[in-house]
This record gives C-alpha cells, sequence and structure tokens, in this order.
C-alpha cells in the first residue's frame, strides 16, 4: 500500500531559526527517492517533516502542507503517532533497543502499539526479518540481544523493525554512513527489494549510492551558512547526473563545491 | 589467498645510546620499596623522639615516602618522572588517608559489635531489661525500621520517579525550573526539620506519634534524592531510542513506559536503594514523631514504635557496659541492613542492565 507524498510550500523551523524554506515536491509511490546536498542544507530535517518527527526535537515547528495521498499530514485533526505508523523511519545510526532481543526488537512496534494477535507475531517477526535479508544470520539466537549484532547487522534489524508494522512509506535518514562497503551494498539491495512494497525516501552523502539505488534525485543547497536550506531541482537520477537543469547541481556532483 | 611469509626478525637490540629513546629506569617494586623505607624510618623517628600518637607517625611517613620517592626518582631517572611519581604518591596517599576512618569505623563496630549479636538479640525485645543489665534484644527495632523505612518507599519511589519523569520528558520552561531547583533545595533539608514539619501536622490534626509519623518525615528526606538520581539515570538514555520508538508509531507514554524506564531501570533502582539507605539512619525525626519503645509494636499506624538509629541512640544513654554492647550490635545490624540493600540493588543493576553479548 505505497502512497504518493505531495509537498506544498513546506517550511521548517527550530525555535525562530529557519532550517527549510518553501520546498514543493512530489514523491512517487513504488519508488525510492533520494536527497542529496552539502551538510546542513536540511535534508534530514525535510525528511524528518514527512512523518512529524521534526517536531518532536524542542523548538521544532512546521509551516505548509505535506499531503500523503490527498490526506494533509498536518490537519488540524491528524494525530502525529497515526502519522508514524504510516510513515517509518529508519535512522543514521543503527539504534535496536537495548533492553530487548532481536525478536522483540522487530516486534517492538506490534507489542507496543498492542494490536497484534500472539500467534502471528513470530510470522511478522519472520517475514520481516527475510524482508530485511537478516533472517538467515539470526534465526539461531533471536531471543540474543540486538545490541550483539554487528553494525550493519543492526542497521538491517532496524529497518526489520520499521517494515514490520507494515507503513505505507519508509523514510532513511542516511541508512549507510556508518557502514562498511559490503553492509551497504546490502542495504541497496534491501532497498532495490523494498520499493516494491513501499515509497521509500533516502537521504544520503554518497553520490554514487544515490545514483545507484534511486530512480529520482532532489538537489538541496544552502546560499549560505546559517541560511535556510531550499529545494534546488527534483528530476529523475538519469538526468540528475547526466544533464542537471541547474549549473549549481552539476558543480555539486562533479566535485567543483560542497 | 596466498600469504607472503612476513618478515619479522627484528636486528638485535643497540645498546642504548645518548638521545635514543630508552632511558635508565627505577625496577618496577621501587613505589613498594620507596613505601617500605619511608615507614622504617618514621618508626625510627618516632622512636627517636618518642612521639607518642600514631597518627604523627603516619603523617612522617608519608611525608617522608614523598621526599624519598621524588629524591631517588630524580637522581635514577629525571625531573620529569620524579614529577609523575610524586603525583601517583600523592593520590595514593589521599586515598589510604580516605580508606584509613572507614576501615578504622567498620572494624570498630565489628570488633564491638559482635559481643552480644546472635540470634537471642535479633529475636527479642527490651521488655522487662533494664538498660544496665545485660540481655535483651533488637527485634522490636529492628520491626520498626523496615516498617518505617519500607512506607517511606512505597511514598517516596512513586512519586519521586513520576516526579522525573516529568522533569525529563516532559518539563518545559519556568515549571520545571522551579521544580528543580525546590528538589536542590529540599536535598539540603535538617532531617529534624522535616521532622519538626511533621510534627506541627501531628499536633495540629492532634494525633498520636506512630511509625507511619516517622516514615512521612523520612519520604520527605527521600524524596529529593529519588528525584535527582532518577532524573540523572533518565538522561542518560540515548535519545536515538525514543525516536526510534516514536518513529514506530508508539505514543510518548508508552515510549517512556517500555523503552525509556526499562533502559534505565538499574540506575533507578541503584538510585533509589541509595536514598533508602540515606534514610534508614535517621534519628531526629524519629525522636520527635516516633517516640521509641521499650516493646514489640508490628502496627506502624498505631502507638510508639522503636528504629535501629534511635535504639543506638537510647542504649548509649544509658551508659552501663552492658548497654554500650547492645548500641554497637544494634550498629552493626543498621550497617548489614544498609550493606545488603546495596548489594541487592548492584544486583538489579547489573541483571537489569542493557545486555550486549552476543
Amino acid at each position: 500500500m505505497a502512497k504518493r507524498i505531495d509537498v506544498s510550500g513546506l517550511s521548517a523551523y527550530y525555535g525562530a531559526h529557519k532550517a527549510i524554506d518553501d520546498i514543493s515536491m512530489t514523491v512517487e509511490p513504488r519508488s525510492v527517492t533520494a536527497f542529496i546536498g552539502p551538510s546542513g542544507c536540511g535534508k534530514s530535517t525535510f525528511l524528518r517533516t514527512l512523518n512529524r518527527m521534526h517536531e518532536v526535537t524542542p523548538g521544532g515547528r512546521v509551516e505548509g502542507k505535506v499531503l500523503l495521498d490527498d490526506e494533509n499530514l498536518y490537519g488540524s485533526a491528524v494525530d502525529p503517532v497515526a502519522v508514524r505508523r504510516t510513515v517509518g523511519m529508519v535512522f543514521q545510526r543503527p539504534n535496536p533497543f537495548p533492553t530487548m532481543s532481536i525478536f522483540d526488537n522487530v516486534a517492538a512496534g506490534l507489542r507496543l502499539n498492542g494490536k497484534f494477535k500472539k500467534n502471528e507475531l513470530a510470522d511478522v517477526v519472520e517475514k520481516s526479518l527475510k524482508g530485511a535479508n537478516l533472517w538467515n544470520e539470526v534465526k539461531d539466537r533471536l531471543n540474543k540481544p540486538g545490541s550483539g549484532l554487528s553494525g550493519g547487522q543492526q542497521q538491517r534489524l532496524c529497518i526489520a523493525r520499521a517494515i514490520a508494522v507494515e507503513p505505507d512509506v519508509l523514510l532513511m535518514d542516511e541508512p549507510c554512513s556508518a557502514l562498511d562497503p559490503i553492509s551497504t551494498l546490502a542495504i541497496e539491495d534491501l532497498i532495490g527489494e523494498l520499493k516494491e512494497r513501499f515509497t521509500i525516501v533516502i537521504v544520503t552523502h554518497n553520490m554514487q549510492q544515490a545514483a545507484r539505488v534511486s530512480d529520482r534525485t532532489a538537489f538541496f543547497n544552502l546560499s549560505a551558512v546559517g541560511q535556510p536550506g531550499k529545494l534546488i531541482e527534483i528530476d529523475e537520477t538519469e538526468r540528475i547526473f547526466s544533464n542537471p537543469s541547474v549549473q549549481a547541481t552539476e558543480d555539486y556532483i562533479s566535485g567543483r563545491f560542497g | 589467498m596466498s600469504h607472503v611469509a612476513v618478515q619479522d626478525a627484528r636486528p638485535a637490540t643497540p645498546a642504548p645510546r645518548k638521545g635514543s629513546l630508552s632511558a635508565r629506569s627505577l625496577p618496577r617494586w621501587a613505589g613498594a620499596g620507596f613505601a617500605v623505607v619511608s615507614i622504617a624510618l618514621a618508626i625510627g623517628i618516632g622512636l627517636a623522639f618518642d612521639l607518642q600518637s600514631k597518627v604523627q607517625w603516619g603523617l612522617i611517613a608519608a611525608l617522608l615516602f614523598i621526599l624519598v620517592s621524588y629524591a631517588v626518582t630524580t637522581a635514577v631517572e629525571n625531573k620529569r618522572q620524579a614529577k609523575d611519581r610524586v603525583a601517583t604518591s600523592l593520590v595514593w596517599v589521599c586515598f589510604i588517608l580516605a580508606v584509613i576512618p572507614l576501615a578504622s569505623l567498620l572494624w570498630t563496630t565489628i570488633s564491638r559489635g559482635t559481643k552480644v549479636l546472635n540470634g537471642y538479640f535479633l529475636s527479642h525485645s527490651m521488655a522487662g531489661v533494664p538498660g544496665f543489665e545485660t540481655g535483651g534484644g533488637v527485634y522490636h527495632a529492628l520491626i520498626g525500621t523496615l516498617e518505617q523505612v519500607g512506607i517511606a518507599t512505597l511514598i517516596s519511589a512513586p512519586l519521586g520517579l513520576l516526579a522525573a519523569v516529568y522533569l525529563v520528558e516532559y518539563g518545559k520552561g519556568t515549571l520545571a525550573k522551579a521544580v528543580t531547583f525546590f528538589v536542590d533545595v529540599m536535598t539540603g533539608i535538617p532531617s529534624i526539620v522535616a521532622g519538626l514539619f511533621i510534627l506541627t501536622l501531628m499536633l495540629m490534626f492532634d494525633l498520636g506519634p506512630s511509625g507511619f509519623m516517622g516514615s512521612l518525615a523520612l519520604s520527605i528526606l527521600m524524596l529529593p534524592v529519588v528525584v535527582r538520581s532518577t532524573e540523572e539515570m533518565l538522561k542518560l538514555v540515548p535519545n536515538e531510542l525514543r525516536e526510534a520508538s516514536l518513529a514506530l508509531g508508539v505514543p510518548k507514554w508508552r515510549t517512556i513506559l517500555k523503552v525509556v524506564l526499562p533502559t534505565a531501570i538499574g540506575g533507578i533502582t541503584t538510585g533509589v536503594m541509595l536514598a533508602i539507605a540515606r534514610i534508614a539512619g535517621e534519628t531526629a525525626p524519629i525522636m520527635l514523631l516516633v517516640f521509641g519503645n521499650q516493646l514489640i509494636n508490628t502496627n506502624p499506624f498505631q502507638g510508639a514504635q522503636s528504629s535501629l538509629p534511635f535504639y543506638i541512640w537510647e542504649q548509649y544513654r544509658v551508659g552501663s557496659d552492658a548497654a554500650y554492647d547492645r548500641a554497637w550490635a544494634a550498629a552493626l545490624v543498621l550497617i548489614a541492613f544498609v550493606m545488603i540493600l546495596n548489594l541487592v540493588a548492584r544486583g538489579i543493576a547489573r541483571w537489569k542492565a542493557p545486555k550486549t553479548g552476543r
């Protein structure tokens, strides 16, 4: 049940500081959209506005609209908790719950939301771990702590945890930046499989990664330090990397600045 | 993969030349050697000058230790090594100075407390035993302490826990700042003031002394300690875990209950146990509010009770040898009680600590 995201006129603030300014874009369902841009240009902030995690930060607030299949996430009657169940998130650093076993980590979303049937739980955990390509590595030690896994395995555990609640959209905030090339490859392959089922948005600093995994790429930039970040352009990944319509994008991709 | 044999044979070490990295150094036992020499010298000086106080002997030994190690190290090694050794020696001397009173206190309590400490002492009250005679026991005081401390914990542990959760997870702005400030102020309240506060209430409502009144005063003393330690433990929980849970669509209250608190539970338990240890030794509020009793009173809500610290004070005031023995034995019981609590806290902390094994 992948959904389309339609953002229009979105600005996000930290207190009085404006972090991103007037962003509009469309994210197609069952596709991978990559966000690239220099540090501090608001990619992560923008990503976090898509499941209302931005307002968890003290002082964080948002102006504008984010439509998820025609429903505004920032509508007055919308419950942020319900939004986050629909739009899952994987973070930069693997963050499995340290008090829980591998099984419990994957089951956490269902258990903590209190809506599950006991006999189905094992199936969901197995399906999610298989979906995250982790099942074969951990099936014999499901009751061992999740923090005992390697970094790459932990990150795939976090992906399994995120997809266990069957979200419509999966947001990934630099999911490979703390991983070695082999784990990165595993996760990139996984992203390719997951896009059959989910709408995926990924923030990355690795241009090759964006080129490898994404269908569309958005380039963000900021005019100066302390200025809000802006969306420069969004287009098919091939076009962005071969023949972008804005000069700044070409400069950034070819390494002439930033 | 094919391996190329790594050549790791080093050439024979040449004799150290001037300007090389190795230099003359003292053997590893040098520190112990300096200690022995300086203690021997101090004993010599003490005997020669007929110094009575053993404290003087110790201080002279400590001073000599630092001087000797500095002088010898300068001569054999160099100035930098000597300074390093003096710094290390100072740390050791301070450590030993800090340990001496502790060890002495434990030793005195154990050696004097074990005289009358036995099953009879633990299972009998002072009913019908005149203070200056032998016999009697600590049972009524033990019951009193357990009940008063237990009730105080039941009151202040949940309150303190929730207050800390508010401060860390919800509190923003002036109210949270005010609460933090007053918690800090409350940490410094003398126990007698807490006792007087409850005493005014007791007189206002025309209530008699009872263990429960003591518990109320103790919980006032315990509350800020619980809040403070729980707050610090909750702050240690990484924000990433909260975000991970929130991003799964888990409501905030469930995130706190199921992710934040379990992660911090080991430290929180330790904090509560330490707070219990702190109030277990309070005497002043017990004197005012619980009144003391020679008999067994198991009902904390009715009538006067005793407690261990009160019992110690009461027995020492009698002034006979038998009473002194009882006081020391009760002190030993109290220390053992606190120590057991600490061990339990450590056990729980270890048991509940986030697991890292594979």
